[in-house]
């Protein structure tokens, strides 16, 4: 059992919430690797993953999840969605109310569109990511990835680099981080930092440079021109040359530091192929924890009322 | 119809009264104030505990009609004031259509005269459509009554047209409303840049959109000779510039809101409640006592409650979405008096200076004071009556209060407007 009946900021979770989900997590990844990849754990529990702003990666990675715990998973995204015929959110979440499911995951452009549901619905709420605000099971993923490789959380030095402003993968991880022991910096250029990195609880810097020798992790975000106002950069060749981790770079960290990206990658960009493929990246590790982060969130949100054992 | 006010403590700074008197109107004016008053009939109000002061005026009240009537009209909104305490309203021209030639003035001054609870002043727009791009029919609208002129939920972007604005209302006298907004800078904006855009992942609002403006519109001002007037400040150092304009002689006043006033940023915590979403955004804890210095030291002029109602379906939408604004009027008066009159922070002739006197005088509307052969135009206020604010406390069509929940100290209790009672023992007279 969670200490919240949802998992909307990553603030929602104490430190032993989340250490709860990374060590159950561990089971299920042990589960993932079977051939015979399910449990009965939510059989008969409806989730629903309601995708009102495009994704793939995260939806399917929540849609496996579900199914491989038996849940009846449906989903429900912006373009079969009565959101584009002018209903609001809050009668949304009324009609899947009626319905009776259990559990939401929802992707919202607006930030406090999962606050939106939990008001107005008795199901247990996922957030998949909402506007420029947070993304809590990026943030479980990427540190269960960590403590993976690295064996450890506690200690680890995260640069996170790129477009923290407007990263709402930054807006989750870096509070995940200071709740485990680990250090965040973020690192951008000052068009692409929030206003008040104070709030966010990490320090700032703008010289990638200056702070690579020191990083047990870097964390490249990828540059989400589509949300910003204007262009930030002068261009996207002077971004790369300041703020992209290339194998110059990358020999300049420690031997034991290693490479993440949320995905997906501008290749050339914020992250060059080569880095990008080499064994330093753990992207695909992330992509393969989600699976099993996310089966462990639904499980403890669910599950932890009286389901099955977690394997 | 002769009406006798009982020994209520009359207070009016403007005629150096602050005593407990009785007050006479007949036929719509005041015809006595003093000790011991009788009158053969008609009548009388009790009003021992209570404050007479001259009628209050709301100088930024959005009354919705034409347009959209289903959040608001002229009669729900002046029923609304009247509930607060107000005997006169200005009403702004962001309807649909646009109130911007002397038909729709004309249309909104018969409409107040015909369904009114209080007396409605007309604020015509600065530009047709209040696009920005063209002068309105600024003196066909003064022919009509139009008291003062505002692009108001806009700022008037480009610099040249504004001042263009103040050349040309200039020759009426009347005053031009600024709503001080750089787009450029506020962008998608929705609460404060800062910490709490930072914490809720929601688009800022910077300061600087607002001190921009104030510091443009401050230098159109002299340079034009217009009389401006800035509406809803919400930053200390807007209220920094108006008070070194002033200092200068420059023709400039300012309001204030209530919820600029007693709330900051902090309230919106995580909960991302649209009642909390207002144009210019509540700001920081610094910012709110920099405003409540300045309504000591006389640098603002008036409390404005900024009236924007809104349906319910329409506030329940995402916070970036959701419209702009809270109520105001039946609120503001009891919020004054809670936080600062109770707490002796201000003094009662403070607030008529501030919710009576000074919103006239920055629109050049005709003085109001408690005096004979004035019009009577009173608000008595019993400063211990509570007001728990819950929906079912409003008159007006809309109850997106940012104050819901709150319980306040003091409310009006009888409005008189012209002699007529628009509020009797705290009920709307229809």
């Amino acid at each position: 059992m969670l200490s919240s009946r949802h998992i909307i900021d990553i603030r929602d979770l104490t430190t032993d919430d989340i250490m709860s989900i990374l060590d159950t997590a561990e089971s299920f990844k042990e589960v993932n690797e079977r051939r015979i990849k399910k449990l009965p754990t939510l059989r008969g529990r409806t989730v629903i993953n309601l995708f009102l702003e495009p994704s793939t990666r995260t939806r399917t990675s929540f849609e496996i999840a579900a199914k491989r715990l038996s849940a009846d998973g449906v989903n429900f995204s912006a373009s079969t969605s009565a959101t584009v015929k002018g209903e609001s959110l809050a009668d949304t979440a009324a009609t899947l109310s009626a319905m009776a499911c259990d559990l939401v995951v929802v992707r919202h452009k607006y930030a406090g569109a999962p606050r939106i549901l939990a008001k107005h619905m008795d199901a247990h709420i996922i957030n998949g990511g909402d506007g420029m605000h947070e993304h809590p099971s990026q943030a479980l993923l990427d540190l269960f990835t960590m403590r993976e490789r690295a064996g450890r959380l506690e200690g680890l030095t995260v640069g996170i680099v790129g477009d923290i402003a407007h990263s709402r993968v930054a807006g989750s991880l870096v509070p995940a981080l200071r709740a485990v022991g680990a250090t965040p910096i973020i690192i951008a250029p000052p068009t692409l930092m929030p206003a008040r990195p104070d709030v966010l609880g990490a320090e700032a810097v703008t010289s990638l440079d200056e702070v690579i020798g020191d990083l047990d992790v870097a964390y490249m975000l990828r540059i989400q021109m589509e949300r910003a106002e204007g262009m930030p950069f002068p261009s996207v060749r002077e971004y790369s040359r300041l703020f992209g981790m290339n194998e110059t770079r990358l020999a300049k960290m420690r031997s034991s530091a290693f490479i993440m990206h949320p995905g997906p990658m501008n290749r050339g960009v914020e992250i060059s192929a080569a880095v990008a493929d080499s064994d330093r990246s753990v992207v695909l590790n992330q992509v393969n924890s989600g699976v099993a982060v996310r089966m462990a969130a639904m499980y403890l949100l669910l599950g932890g009322e009286g389901g099955g054992g977690a394997a | 119809m002769a009406v006798l006010l009982r020994g209520g403590r009359v207070v009016d700074p403007q005629v150096g009264l602050d005593e407990v008197a009785d007050v006479i109107v007949r036929d719509g004016v005041i015809v006595e104030i003093g000790p011991d008053l009788t009158i053969p009939k008609g009548v009388t109000v009790e009003c021992a505990e209570k404050v007479i002061v001259p009628g209050l005026v709301d100088v930024h009240t959005h009354l919705r009609e034409p347009g959209f009537e289903y959040k608001e009209d002229v009669r729900s909104g002046t029923r609304a004031a009247a509930h607060g305490g107000y005997t006169a309203v200005c009403a702004m021209p962001n309807t649909r259509p646009v109130c911007d030639t002397g038909s729709t003035v004309r249309f909104l001054a018969e409409r107040a005269e015909s369904a009114g609870a209080v007396r409605v002043h007309v604020i015509g727009a600065c530009t047709a459509g209040q696009k920005g791009t063209a002068l309105a029919e600024i003196g066909d609208m003064v022919a009509e009554g139009a008291v003062a002129f505002s692009d108001d939920g806009h700022g008037v972007a480009d610099a040249g047209m504004a001042r263009l604005v103040m050349d040309y209302a200039k020759q009426f006298g009347t005053t031009v409303i600024s709503h001080c907004e750089d787009l450029a800078l506020v962008g998608k904006g929705v609460v404060n840049e800062g910490a709490v855009s930072t914490r809720l992942g929601l688009p800022g609002w910077p300061a600087a959109g607002e001190e921009t403006m104030v510091a443009r519109d401050i230098a159109l001002a002299e340079l034009t000779g217009c009389r401006v007037h800035l509406a809803h400040l919400s930053t200390g150092r807007s209220i920094e510039l108006v008070r070194e304009a002033k200092a200068r002689g420059i023709a400039v006043t300012c309001e204030v809101t209530p919820h600029h006033l007693f709330l900051d940023e902090d309230v919106l915590d995580t909960g991302y409640d649209t009642n909390l979403k207002m144009n210019p955004p509540l700001r920081t804890a610094g910012d709110r006592e920099a405003l409540i210095v300045a309504l000591l030291d006389g640098t603002i002029d008036a409390i404005a409650t900024d009236h924007a109602p809104h349906a319910s379906h329409e506030k329940a939408l995402e916070f970036e979405i959701a419209p702009f604004g809270t109520t105001g009027l039946e609120t503001a008066l009891a919020l004054v008096i809670t936080h600062l009159v109770a707490s002796e922070r201000l003094e009662w002739k403070d607030l008529v200076r501030l919710m009576a006197q000074g919103p006239r005088a920055a629109l050049g509307l005709p003085e109001l004071r408690l005096e004979a052969g004035m019009p009577a135009d009173i608000t008595i206020i019993d400063p211990e009556a509570r007001v728990e604010v819950t929906p079912a406390l409003f008159e007006s069509r809309s109850s997106n209060s940012a104050f819901l929940g709150s319980s306040l100290l003091g409310k009006a209790s009888e409005v008189l407007v012209g002699g007529r009672f628009a509020l009797r023992n705290g009920k709307v007279v229809d």
